[in-house]
């Protein structure tokens, strides 16, 4: 189990022991955190799981790759820090990690 | 009103199979969907995306899966609706009415929503502007080139649509294209043309950078564009153009009167039959214990449901469980001798 703090929009936040290997997405759909819509379920298709990463943590995480960059263009206001948590594994090397859920998802 | 004995609304890889389904069992369906052809996520989403879990398919795209299914399909001479939307639902006695955004309207026992995530619409600009301009000076697509000659027309997007309407506007109006990052994504050929074009001066290409606002009247004068070290840039536009692609809206369904969670419909995993008698919904919008979101989980849905759709259309019938490997009948109703 992992900490995963998830901040919403207004500041409000959570934080969920999340079983390692399950990715940030699936820690928040599982556990009814608001913000995280992941329509496409985790294939990575749709940019409705997009996050902001907490800098000190953005380079600690294994680059995106191509295709999930291409996926965060078409999110909802991308930042350098922008991530979709669906590709974001969870393990020991994360406990801790913060993300900020985006004023809306579509 | 059309009857028919199956409504299908969706017409993804699951609502395709449903055809089928139907079809062998001797139903009749019309198939509704939002988008301009069928296909659903898979075209739309994933096109090239290879898929690996289909099974004996060990290797096929989106667009390679959505052929084969409507190949699969053609004895029946099913009926599509696309461009349509189900906005009604309505019960009469036994039946269900349907009832779209174009007013057509569809009579039946059965409805089947394998409605994915909802219907595809394109993701909007977010300054707060932008929805005043929006059908007049700034559009999501491109219906008729001819309103966009002689124009400043400002691209934002980095894939390819923005990358095709960029060259093909560019052919006699000027053109900024605006992106978030310096990468394209676009074939090899379609990007050297951009670099050629840009040489030319036809197209003018700002990135970093994003939309900041809009300035305007009745029509759209000048944009303001943000840079990612905060510069900000005046450029006199006519037009925007915005591709960044589709979202997915669950729309109409939601008010219908069927139990949800979330943005699925719980459904009973015997019949996938929803609350309301006749209406079934299988495919990803669906959800019972231990649902998974998978094409192949969609298709079992829609075999199982297409048998409780067969009692309900046909109650004076017995329903006979059959192979289409030695079944006469259902070789006959795929035109096979």
């Amino acid at each position: 189990m992992t900490k995963i703090t998830y901040v919403d929009k207004d500041k409000n936040s959570k934080t969920i022991e999340v079983e390692n290997g399950l990715t940030v997405m699936e820690g928040a759909i599982q556990n009814n955190i608001p913000g995280i819509d992941a329509d496409c379920g985790g294939s990575m298709a749709c940019a409705t799981c997009h996050v902001y990463v907490e800098e000190k943590w953005f380079n600690k995480l294994p680059k995106a790759e191509e295709g999930e960059i291409d996926m965060i263009d078409m999110a909802f206001e991308p930042k350098k820090n922008s991530r979709l948590s669906c590709q974001l594994i969870v393990s020991e090397e994360l406990d801790g990690l913060t993300v900020t859920t985006p004023e809306k998802q579509s | 009103m059309i009857k028919t004995d199956v409504i299908i609304i969706g017409a993804g890889p699951v609502g395709l199979f449903a055809v089928h389904q139907l079809g062998i069992k001797g139903l009749k369906s019309i198939v509704i969907d939002n988008l301009d052809k069928a296909g659903g996520q898979c075209i739309e989403l994933y096109p090239d995306k290879p898929i690996y879990d289909i099974p004996a398919v060990p290797e096929c795209t989106g667009e390679e899966l959505t052929g084969k299914l409507l190949e699969q399909i053609k004895p029946f001479k099913t009926k599509f609706f696309l461009n349509e939307r189900v906005d009604e639902v309505k019960q009469e006695k036994d039946n269900w009415i349907v009832k779209t955004n174009k007013s057509n309207n569809f009579l039946a026992p059965n409805i089947i929503i394998a409605g994915g995530v909802g219907s595809f619409e394109p993701r909007k600009l977010t300054v707060k502007e932008a929805e005043k301009y929006e059908g007049k000076s700034l559009f999501y697509s491109v219906k008729n080139k001819e309103n966009f000659k002689n124009k400043n027309i400002t691209i934002f997007g980095g894939g390819d649509s923005a990358l095709d309407w960029a060259l093909e506007l560019s052919k006699f109006s000027k053109i900024y294209l605006v992106h978030r990052r310096s990468d394209f994504r676009g074939a090899p050929h379609t990007l050297s043309e951009i670099k050629k074009k840009e040489k030319e001066g036809k197209i003018l290409i700002k990135t970093p950078c994003q939309l900041d606002s809009i300035v305007g009247n009745e029509n759209i004068e000048s944009i303001n564009i943000k840079y990612d070290d905060g510069k900000k840039e005046k450029i006199n536009t006519d037009i925007i153009l915005s591709f960044f692609g589709l979202i997915m809206k669950l729309g109409p369904i939601a008010e219908w009167g069927l139990n949800m969670d979330k943005k699925t419909i719980d459904v009973d995993p015997e019949k996938f039959e929803t609350n309301k008698k006749g209406i079934f919904a299988v495919g990803d919008i669906c959800s019972y214990p231990g649902k998974l979101k998978l094409i192949l989980s969609g298709f079992h849905e829609v075999a199982l449901a297409s048998v409780e759709c067969f009692k309900r259309a046909r109650p004076n019938e017995k329903y006979r469980f059959e192979f289409t490997t030695s079944s006469k009948t259902i070789q006959g109703r795929l035109g096979k001798k």
